[in-house]
């Protein structure tokens, strides 16, 4: 009840899109395992399964943002357990890339967010895609978007 | 005898220039053509241009971006007179350097010519030119176009390779491979790449590898072949001009994803961090494209 006091009235009624690449050996595992284990989480994720996260192309982020997401997700395996040992990390460092692009760009870099989620973690995924929702409403419409 | 134009819009003019340095080919292309209107070579004025028939000139030539409504309204008054509308040139396709302005807006562009430059003694506001547009435009934001030549300005093989093609009505030339494949250091990439540091071009004295094995930012991976890599083999590297290989929609995002790869991993912050400009660097030839309607601003 306190967390719906909280947020502000003026994007009360705005509904993110919200673009998730998960990687198939983890990340779209731990949403599936979310899934089984009914935990609630927004609806505002569109997932699209990638075999790898370091088969998302720095063009899918920019293209997802330009297409009207609000926010880009991309989960992976930890780093150590990449079913391609390294996609993951080549991932982290092009997403350190990108936020500096879309900084310089104007778009507020907390838009893309990358996260670890292992095929158990059911709850963390649930909570982070609860957490980056809640943190791409108070953002607001992405700028990208009303073009 | 085929009837051609060429217009100089927003840029430095060095893609006039360009087409005057084919050399002696030029003779061989007059011999082919007739130019009706070529503003820095012939004396044609806008009324002669808006004199001609509709369809009547063959090929029009746009070099320079779209900046002021003079620009736009010669695009537009160029697309109507002309059967094939080529695009010239790395501005009037993807903006080029120019469109590094784009990363500010009119007033502050202004500001910093006329207003606040230190060495402008009077401040004063230009009131008599043609209207000057909020964001740099290229020429397919105005009007439609058949044809492009890439580069900046186009190399020279890649221009008679170009008007060859145009000249006999094809409007698909060019080569569809990125310009690693041609570089002349190419067999001294190593098999892995990995970068410790950035260097800028000063910074480190050049052994003659491969420029990223050097850990030198080198836009050859990302960037289409055809001018059989002139400033590598004067120990440049590769800035892009060429645009992105013809599959790729975005020749920033595609070197991003590449060089990032290639950073270590245990100081990868550092080493992200060092490159101060990444618009500047990587869209060096494409920021209008990436933000034609200026940078964005978001809420917090």
């Amino acid at each position: 009840m306190k967390e719906q006091i909280e947020i502000e009235p003026k994007n009360m009624n705005f509904e993110p899109k919200i673009v998730a690449f998960l990687c198939n050996w983890c990340a779209y595992a731990g949403a599936d395992m979310a899934g089984v284990s009914r935990l609630k989480y927004p609806a505002n994720v569109v997932p699209i399964k990638v075999m790898c996260s370091g088969r998302v192309d720095i063009e899918f982020i920019l293209n997802a943002f330009e297409k009207g997401a609000d926010g880009v997700f991309i989960g992976g395996c930890h780093p150590g357990d990449c079913h391609y040992v390294n996609g993951n990390l080549r991932t982290r460092k092009r997403v350190k890339m990108v936020k500096k692009l879309l900084e310089q760009m104007g778009i507020n870099p907390k838009r893309l967010r990358l996260e670890w989620i292992s095929a158990t973690e059911g709850n963390k995924f649930a909570k982070v895609i609860k957490e980056f929702v809640e943190e791409v409403k108070e953002l607001g419409p992405s700028p990208w978007r009303r073009k | 005898m085929k009837k051609i134009a060429m217009y100089w819009g927003a840029g430095c003019g060095g893609c006039d220039v360009s087409l005057l340095g084919m050399h002696e080919k030029l003779l061989d292309l007059l011999d082919e053509v007739e130019i009706v209107f070529w503003p820095c070579a012939i004396d044609a004025k806008y009324e002669d241009l808006e004199k001609m028939e509709d369809k009547s000139i063959d090929i029009a030539f746009y070099n320079g971006a779209i900046r002021t409504k003079e620009n736009e309204e010669i695009a537009k008054l160029l697309r109507k007179k002309a059967k094939l509308m080529v695009a010239y040139g790395s501005c009037a396709i993807e903006g080029c350097v120019i469109g590094l302005a784009n990363l500010y807006n009119k007033k502050e562009i202004f500001d910093a010519v006329y207003l606040k430059n230190e060495t402008t003694k009077e401040k004063i506001l230009p009131n008599k030119l043609p209207e000057f547009l909020p964001y740099l435009k290229t020429l397919d934001d105005v009007v439609k176009v058949d044809a492009f030549i890439p580069g900046c300005p186009p190399p020279k093989p890649v221009l008679e390779d170009a008007l060859d093609a145009l000249l006999k009505g094809k409007t698909k030339f060019g080569k569809e491979i990125a310009l690693c494949e041609e570089c002349p250091r190419k067999d001294t990439k190593p098999e892995k790449i990995e970068i410790n540091r950035f260097y800028r071009w000063h910074e480190k004295e050049d052994d003659g590898s491969c420029f990223l094995a050097q850990g030198i930012i080198c836009m050859g991976p990302a960037t289409r072949a055809g001018c059989k890599a002139e400033c590598i083999s004067a120990n440049i590297p590769c800035t892009g001009c060429m645009g992105a290989v013809p599959k790729v929609k975005d020749q920033g995002a595609a070197i991003i994803s590449a060089i990032a790869s290639l950073i270590n991993d245990e100081n990868e912050d550092e080493i992200i961090n060092s490159i101060e400009d990444i618009v500047g660097t990587f869209y060096k030839y494409s920021t209008a494209k990436l933000l034609p309607k200026g940078r964005m601003k978001d809420g917090q």
